[in-house]
């Protein structure tokens, strides 16, 4: 079977705006293979196709890209999903293009630092370890899960046009993971730190993240428990 | 933590309680309108005056103007601040909107308070 690709095509430094390149990949019959398998023997067709990828099973979220319109990892989607038809693969949208689909995430690591993804206990530390309950800890599944690797956050309208202010679903998915992880002690400076009119308000509930992300997980209901947190503090 | 000056609320939390409060009336208002329309059939003129004659109901009326003003200017200031990135041009809509909504909010309230 031929497969027929088009690919989104930019190299800074040739040229001068970017475009869509057709290529063709025998595929054969009765078989499949991801997205990444194909993108790898295109680029033995041309080597110069830039694209992201490490672990190539859907753990490192390195190869995130726009595939039909739906944003997704290239290593865990079957070319299958596409049912013979064109595949056109895009970089991931709203972000800088470094190079064909290799994306500038700068303003996508911002985001995940101002939430402090990392435990705060100001607490004695104890002998050992800090323990939790099993109870506690099934607070976080759902949350732990995610891999960064921005599918969620690129598929946001709101993260497309405030970049700069709105968290967005990934960077909030982590907030809540610490925000209900029992051991950390800073919640209430956590939600101080979200308490403004774009941070977490400005997620309108579509659900673009919850429909692309890889790994199942659910950011708009983690935004959700956030928006509760702090109406609960407000009110 | 991000500041904002246009909005109506004071912060995230105050514009989202004022959103939800907001449609809540405006949801009560409009099924009322649709049900009385649907329940008084043939609707003529006096019993629509008289509808709008009744305290409450001018009450009610004034409250929806109150809460469509907050909705509109809440959600305008969403809106802009979504696609119009340019600051000036930004406050400039912001403002006519805003302008707009209270000629709304003006002119209701002499109307239903002329009947």
């Amino acid at each position: 079977m031929k497969l027929t690709f088009s690919l989104y095509r930019y190299n800074p430094d040739v040229d001068t705006k970017p475009y869509m390149k057709d290529f063709t990949l025998e595929v054969p019959d009765g078989s499949d293979m991801m997205v990444l398998d194909a993108l790898i023997k295109l680029k033995e067709q041309d080597p110069t196709l830039a694209f992201r990828r490490s672990c190539r099973e859907g753990v490192c979220g390195s190869d995130g890209v726009n595939m039909n319109g739906k944003n997704g990892l290239a290593c865990i989607t079957p070319l299958s999903t596409f049912k013979g038809k064109k595949i056109e693969i895009r970089p991931l949208p709203g972000m800088p293009v470094v190079r064909d689909l290799v994306v500038d995430l700068t303003q996508f690591y911002k985001q995940y630092e101002k939430i402090k993804p990392y435990l705060i206990n100001d607490e004695k530390a104890p002998v050992r370890e800090h323990l939790q309950s099993p109870e506690e800890r099934a607070h976080l599944d759902g949350l732990y899960e995610c891999i960064m690797c921005a599918c969620c956050s690129t598929a946001c309208p709101s993260f497309w046009w405030n970049p700069d202010k709105f968290i967005g679903p990934s960077g909030l998915l982590h907030a809540y993971r610490f925000l209900i992880d029992s051991r950390d002690t800073a919640t209430e400076e956590r939600l101080s730190e979200l308490d403004d009119a774009y941070s977490v308000f400005r997620c309108h509930g579509i659900m673009n993240c919850v429909d692309v992300c890889p790994k199942g997980l659910n950011p708009t209901k983690a935004i959700g428990h956030i928006k509760s947190m702090l109406l609960k503090r407000a009110v | 933590m991000v500041t904002n000056a246009a909005s109506f609320g004071r912060s995230g939390v105050h514009d989202y309680i004022l959103l939800r409060a907001s449609a809540v009336i405006l949801a009560c208002y409009t099924i009322f309108l649709v049900g009385f329309i649907a329940c008084s059939a043939p609707l003529t003129f006096d019993i629509w005056n008289g509808l709008f004659s009744s305290l409450p109901m001018k009450v009610f009326t004034l409250i929806t103007l109150v809460a469509l003003l907050i909705h509109a200017w809440i959600g305008v200031w969403q809106v802009l601040t979504d696609y119009v990135k340019h600051t000036a041009l930004r406050g400039v809509l912001q403002f006519t909107f805003v302008v707009i909504a209270f000629n709304y909010l003006a002119s209701g309230i002499v109307i239903v308070w002329g009947v």
